[in-house]
């Protein structure tokens, strides 16, 4: 039995609004998920089903109102900045948003330097690292002296990749990270991920509303929906075979890029819903 | 200071108030308006500085033979009542009078914005607190709580000024909060902090960048009401009689007014002078930074035609000899361009021919800057500002889409064209309820009468599919769910019973199940009214699932078009299959097994 990277365990997540009485918005309702070292675990769902906020409490940037998060034998779930910082080297993020992530008044090297001069690498160092950042995610060696708004969307998507990476974690949250790329550019840095994945041996939670895409990247799938896990298991089974209501109309729904299997996935469809 | 918060866009062009590079200061330098502001700033600093060595009298020595002296060699600017020499005053008093108002500044600012950057990054009780003093500060009146406090507490300039500037701190405290609140839910934010970084740390890398450049323009705002206020209670005989400031010279200058009129004019003239210069400073600064690009110059005649045309590279046109139905949209070689700052078009859209019959089901598909979204606008008339239609014919049922203008375009996007934009909540007015908005639509364009116009809004939702429409046609948008917006967005597109539909993205924002309701709704109307449809996509499914011929678009071009069947089965053109290669089969291998890392050698 390999041991678990990460096992979140009946993790919720409450928000709460400004106004006195008022219940908060439970954005998870008890989520159990666990990766082992170099997994990809995928996590789908539509907007607002909670997905996001579990990755972001993974981050330690939600407020985990019960539950445990346990990071290598060790609960994160409440860390402080000062833990986050030494669990910083181990987990780190890629966001979907490549125009907000990366902050357009510092230039590709500060970016990338920056995780690595917060855990007190010297300035050198840094830039000799960066230099290999940027040749890992294909970007050319001059790529530190621009600033971010002279980068398409895939190129800013790679500089996001090539700062996650800096700090050798075992852990990375890919937040959507290919859903505001166009198709064919997708593709590319879809292939990027999973290059990277085969060669650094690096676990990803890989957060996404497409079923194909976590499909291609994943090794274990779950389907979250309404802060709840409604299925958990091998890629394979949950994405081709789903079990659950919910996971069938969501494969359901995903149109066949082909117009005759779309016919047939159409009244597929018209007869799961017609059935339930 | 509405007009700074608004900027924070998430467009990717979108200009930051942010000063980011040297080019800025140049760029204010080389405006007229920006170096008169920067000419008198820099004097005025001068002369505070060095007034000492550039007095040629002592300033407070009394010259009995000089009262009230005009103008002359000895006495530039003349002499005051007491013979003393008001060019020498002037340069004394710019000191005091720019010292004061730089003090209440600086206070205002060391106040204001780091109450407003810690309440603004942590939020919480921060946050509260920052908001009770501030709203408690603004309620009390200014200038009487200077009036008291140099009542008990003696009339000196600086002490005034410095209460001045405690008085002042909301302005800085609110525009430096709303800032940070911005910027603290940026993801670079949140990236540093996964990094690891301190929030000191964040604060100073990632979030007093952006709050810099709004701020020194609000100084700029902020020095000149501060003068203005100090001049006004020296005037009125508040201030600090030892020190000699511009509103102290005001004020002499005033009890002589009927004799010695110039001596009220030079202070004034200076205080106006400074006074203009730091506006004009602040708004010119306001003015480069949220300059997209340089100048733009206006377009000539030569330059629409000067643009650099396009190399024709044919696209591949699938025969489609099954195609039904008569031409309802003819597009041949259509070209748009944008107006650039040097009076040139960046043309977007290059030789684009597509036709549309009536009752086909077109899909427009391409990646972001492919012109698809262009093309659409340009059928609707509705470029943006800079837009051109370039060349090329656009014709609508025999009518010529390039020839008509306002009113009678009105009336045909209205009744014969209408349009399903991507963003359903965003293109429905939260001020108005679903149904008035669906009213006032099928009154003006069909001339219905109030009643009649209810009756039919009501069938509308009814035949998108709301469960209970009633209730939506009484909802407020921001009470219905996108889906749902979307749907009446559609009864809105169909209730002028169109010939075409030019829907751009339909559901690019909704989700897959939702999607997949749409589409079906799109279906099915289509196939119960006939109308045309024109639909922009990046999605192939949603492509599979709804057209009848497809026009793939690249770079501004359309490479291919042709029967659904034969795009999909048969692409030739190179993008076309590097497209459909890029998709994701979800009938094809997963990943596969997870294998423990220890299988595998190392990393």
């Amino acid at each position: 039995m390999t041991e678990l990277l990460l096992d979140v365990r009946n993790v919720e997540v409450t928000y709460h609004g400004k106004k006195i009485g008022k219940h908060g918005f439970k954005a998870l309702k008890g989520v159990s998920l666990d990766i082992r070292p170099g997994e990809v675990v995928g996590l789908v769902g539509e907007s607002g089903c909670g997905k996001t906020t579990l990755g972001r409490a993974i981050l330690g940037l939600a407020p985990v109102t019960a539950g445990e998060i346990i990071f290598e034998g060790r609960d994160i779930a409440h860390a402080s900045r000062a833990e986050r910082k030494e669990i910083a080297r181990d987990i780190q993020v890629v966001f979907q948003d490549p125009y907000t992530s990366l902050n357009p008044s510092m230039n590709i090297e500060q970016i990338l330097s920056e995780p690595l001069l917060a855990q007190g690498v010297s300035k050198a160092e840094a830039r000799g690292r960066v230099k290999d950042l940027l040749d890992a995610v294909a970007l050319p060696a001059d790529a530190g002296e621009r600033r971010p708004r002279e980068f398409s969307g895939g190129q800013r998507q790679r500089i996001a990749i090539a700062r996650a990476l800096a700090l050798n974690p075992k852990l990375i949250v890919c937040d959507e990270p290919v859903s505001a790329l166009d198709l064919s550019t997708s593709a590319r840095v879809l292939d990027l991920f999973l290059e990277i994945q085969e060669r650094t041996g690096v676990a990803y939670l890989f957060i996404s509303h497409d079923l194909a895409v976590v499909r291609h990247v994943s090794h274990r799938v779950a389907v979250m929906y309404h802060g709840e896990i409604v299925e958990w298991g091998d890629g394979d089974q949950v994405t081709s075979h789903p079990q659950h209501p919910y996971s069938k109309r969501l494969m359901m729904a995903a149109p066949v890029p082909h117009p005759t299997l779309q016919a047939k996935r159409r009244e597929e469809r018209k007869a799961l819903l017609a059935a339930g | 200071m509405s007009d700074q918060n608004t900027i924070t866009g998430n467009a990717p062009v979108a200009p930051r108030l942010a000063l980011r590079d040297r080019s800025l200061i140049l760029k204010v330098l080389t405006n007229p308006l920006g170096v008169f502001s920067a000419v008198t700033v820099t004097l005025f600093a001068f002369i505070a500085i060095f007034a000492d060595s550039l007095v040629r009298y002592d300033p407070g020595r009394i010259d009995y033979l000089a009262l009230n002296a005009p103008p002359s060699a000895e006495h530039w600017l003349g002499a005051d009542g007491l013979g003393r020499d008001i060019f020498d005053r002037l340069l004394i008093g710019t000191r005091f009078t720019l010292s004061g108002a730089l003090l209440a500044v600086l206070m205002a600012a060391i106040i204001g914005c780091t109450s407003g950057l810690l309440s603004g990054y942590f939020g919480g009780i921060w946050d509260t607190i920052g908001t009770w003093f501030t709203s408690v500060i603004q309620a009390l009146p200014g200038l009487v709580v200077l009036l008291a406090a140099a009542a008990i507490l003696g009339t000196n300039l600086y002490l005034a000024m410095f209460i001045f500037g405690f008085l002042l701190s909301p302005s800085f405290y609110r525009l430096t909060y709303v800032i940070v609140r911005g910027v603290r839910n940026e993801l670079y934010v949140d990236a540093a902090r996964v990094a690891g970084l301190s929030d000191l740390r964040i604060m100073l890398r990632h979030i007093l960048g952006v709050v810099r450049a709004p701020i020194i323009i609000q100084a700029g705002i902020i020095t000149s009401i501060a003068i203005a206020i100090q001049s006004g209670l020296q005037f009125l005989g508040f201030g600090d009689v030892e020190s000699i400031t511009w509103g102290s010279m005001l004020s002499e200058g005033f009890k002589v007014l009927t004799v010695e009129p110039l001596q009220l004019l030079w202070p004034s003239l200076l205080i106006a002078w400074v006074m203009i210069a730091l506006i004009v400073f602040a708004n010119t600064l306001r003015d480069e930074l949220e300059r997209v690009g340089a100048r733009v110059r206006r377009a000539t005649r030569k330059s629409m035609t000067d643009h650099v045309k396009a190399e024709a590279e044919d696209a591949i046109v699938h025969p489609e000899p099954d195609r039904q139905g008569e031409l309802l949209l003819d597009v041949d070689q259509l070209e748009i361009g944008y107006l650039q700052a040097t009076g040139k078009y960046n043309v977007v859209v290059h030789n684009t021919t597509l036709t549309i019959n009536k009752g086909e089901v077109v899909g427009l598909v391409g990646e972001s800057g492919s012109g698809k979204t262009q093309t659409a606008l340009a059928i609707l008339g509705l470029l943006p500002a800079g837009g051109t239609i370039l060349d090329g014919r656009l014709v609508f049922d025999g009518i010529d889409l390039r020839n008509i203008r306002g009113k009678d375009y009105d009336k045909l996007r209205g009744a014969r064209i209408s349009y399903i934009p991507q963003e359903p909540m965003s293109n429905l007015d939260p001020n108005y309820t679903v149904g008035s908005q669906l009213i006032e639509r099928l009154r003006v364009v069909m001339g219905m009468s109030k009643s009649d116009a209810k009756t039919r809004a009501l069938q509308l939702l009814d035949k998108v599919g709301m469960p209970n429409p009633e209730k939506t046609f009484s909802s407020y948008p921001h009470e219905i769910s996108g889906g749902q917006a979307q749907r009446v967005l559609i009864a809105a597109a169909l209730s002028c019973e169109p010939d075409l539909i030019i829907a751009d993205e339909p559901t690019t924002a909704l989700d897959v199940t939702i999607q997949a309701e749409i589409l079906e709704l799109l279906r099915d109307l289509q196939k119960e009214t006939g109308v045309a449809i024109l639909l922009v996509t990046h999605n192939f499914g949603v492509v599979a699932d709804l057209c009848d011929r497809v026009v793939v678009m690249q770079y501004g071009r359309v490479v291919e078009s042709g029967a659904i069947l034969d795009i999909f089965d048969n692409p030739q053109h190179p993008y076309t299959r590097e497209l459909l290669g890029a998709i994701l089969d979800e009938n094809g291998a997963a990943r596969g097994a997870y294998v423990a890392p220890t299988a595998k050698a190392g990393k």
